[in-house]
């Protein structure tokens, strides 16, 4: 679906982005992982047909987006980090004139105009004064509008920026559901986010992508599968002790310590969940609790930060 | 040409949804009627009716201009500044199509601003006669100037990243274009002709005043206009690159 190879962006002298190289494929949906300034907006925008690229080449779908962007805009449906709304306007007159500006019939506009609204929840704001909503309904009419024209590819810039963890929430079972229907490129900074709604992720520092793949792979390429949250009850020494002697254990630590409950954080090469488990039953402890740490994705984000600076 | 009605239609709407439109009309409106009152109708000495109607369209003609840059000035900048200019940029629209857009809804609520002072030439048919044929052309004077005005305030609005900065570019591209008359003054031949047969107000609106209608007036505002919304058009292709 996107192919782009060698994409360099130059703002004056500073380069925003280097010599990026990925590949997505049609109805995946990957995240675009990266520290403020790294280069995400603004490869984000080079695929929107919004900024034109200094040099390499993208194409979408096919389409050179420098050769053709009239087409490549066409099939693309683009959320900026700002939801770009006219605040006099109403949410139906405005995502009418977002679909008629994607080349929508006049006839067909008012059913995906409803169909939109449908998929984030929006049929009671239809008459609703865009100023008067609040910053969740704003991010959902921008969402809505990058979907109205039914695009083959969705970008979205850190759709859930902002949002209340309901909102956020929302916002994850929607991308889910649009799994299958649009290829969708995100970025966001919520890596848990990211992590439980794509497929796979490309990670980009400083304007170069460092890594890409799944979850899984990323943590295999670095040599850890990152963290496991372990919660039991019985003595915290001896399960530490215990935890350090599963194969793959790299470090275990305390990281809380009560009387009901002891909970370990215990770094691994590889996924050794079940190995741990039956470690530290056979030792005599109560399992409460074992996963693998809701930072993960973290974990492998500044993994690869550190090692880029290093680098 | 769909893209350019939509953005045209929504732009329109949006000068009637919101108080910026009606406080330009009526700012124009008033300072028409003030004008009128003081030195149309005020004067001391009698006038014949075809010079209170060529004073008329005399200040009518100051007024355009600066409701023009007013009008102009939120078209791009504003859109930069709020971040929806996203919106048309990653839509299959030309930039042309945008910049026209926004100019032909900027140009049709000038033009209902500018036809609603009609009433005061009519006061005319009062005590005095009232030439159809002068106010048709000090009318069309008037939107042809106000076209030029307006489309270098498009040009202005592209250029700035804020509204202020709009108008003041634009302003000062306008009155560089008003008094660059006053160089042919300081001039000798061919360089003056061309300084006159520059000057947006001097040479080609006072005919409009008296009533005349010049082939020559006409294709000026034309070209101006066209000239001006090319730039603009270029300016917006250019950010592109940035």
């Amino acid at each position: 679906m996107i192919e782009v190879r060698e994409l360099t962006k130059y703002f004056g002298a500073r380069a925003a982005i280097r010599e990026l190289n990925f590949d997505i494929r049609p109805g995946e949906v990957v995240g675009f992982v990266g520290l403020n300034g790294a280069g995400k907006t603004t490869t984000l925008k080079i695929l929107g047909c919004v900024l034109l690229p200094s040099s390499g080449q993208v194409r979408v779908d096919g389409l050179e987006v420098t050769a053709e962007p009239h087409e490549v805009r066409r099939k693309i449906g683009f959320l900026p980090d700002v939801p770009p709304l006219y605040d006099e306007m109403t949410v139906g007159g405005y995502l009418a004139f977002a679909a008629r500006l994607r080349g929508v019939s006049g006839r067909d506009a008012p059913a995906r105009v409803q169909e939109s609204e449908d998929k984030l929840a929006l049929r009671d704001m239809h008459d609703e004064i865009i100023s008067t909503l609040s910053y969740g309904y704003r991010q959902r009419v921008g969402v809505a509008q990058a979907l109205v024209h039914r695009p083959r590819l969705l970008i979205l810039d850190e759709p859930a920026a902002g949002l209340d963890p309901v909102q956020i929430v929302e916002m994850r079972n929607l991308i889910r559901r649009l799994r299958g229907e649009h290829t969708v490129l995100i970025s966001s900074h919520f890596l848990a986010e990211i992590s439980q709604t794509c497929d796979r992720l490309l990670v980009i520092q400083a304007g170069e992508i460092v890594a890409q793949g799944t979850e899984e792979e990323l943590a295999a390429s670095l040599g850890t599968a990152g963290e496991i949250e372990v919660a039991l009850r019985g003595p915290a020494a001896t399960a530490l002790e215990v935890a350090r002697k599963v194969p793959g254990v790299l470090d275990a630590q305390i990281a809380h310590s009560a009387a009901h409950e002891t909970v370990l954080k215990i770094r691994a090469r590889e996924d050794c969940r079940p190995e741990i488990a039956r470690a530290l039953v056979l030792a005599g402890h109560q399992l409460l609790r074992l996963d693998r740490g809701a930072s993960r994705l973290e974990s492998i984000f500044i993994e690869l930060s550190h090692r880029e600076r290093l680098s | 040409m769909r893209a350019t009605l939509l953005i045209a239609r929504r732009e329109l709407g949006s000068y009637l949804r919101t108080m910026s439109g009606y406080i330009i009309a009526a700012a124009v409106l008033l300072v028409d009627g003030i004008l009128w009152n003081a030195f149309a109708l005020g004067a001391q000495q009698d006038k014949h009716s075809a010079e209170v109607l060529s004073d008329f369209f005399y200040f009518s003609s100051g007024t355009t201009m600066i409701a023009a840059v007013f009008l102009a000035m939120r078209l791009v900048a504003e859109e930069r500044q709020n971040g929806t200019l996203v919106l048309l940029t990653s839509s299959p629209v030309r930039d042309r199509e945008i910049i026209l857009g926004k100019f032909f809804s900027a140009f049709t609520f000038l033009a209902m601003v500018t036809l609603a002072t009609a009433f005061m030439p009519a006061l005319i048919m009062v005590n005095g006669k009232l030439s159809i044929g002068q106010v048709a052309a000090g009318y069309l004077g008037l939107l042809l100037l106000g076209s030029a005005a307006l489309a270098i305030g498009t040009l202005g609005s592209a250029l700035a990243r804020s509204q202020v900065l709009a108008a003041i570019i634009s302003g000062a591209m306008l009155v560089g274009l008003i008094v660059v008359w006053l160089l042919a003054a300081v001039s000798e031949r061919p360089l003056n002709d061309v300084f006159l047969a520059l000057a947006l107000w001097g040479r080609h609106f006072p005919p409009f005043q008296a009533g005349v209608i010049n082939l020559r007036d006409v294709a000026y505002y034309l070209l101006v206009t066209y000239f001006a919304l090319f730039a603009a058009t270029r300016v917006l292709e250019a950010r592109r690159w940035q």
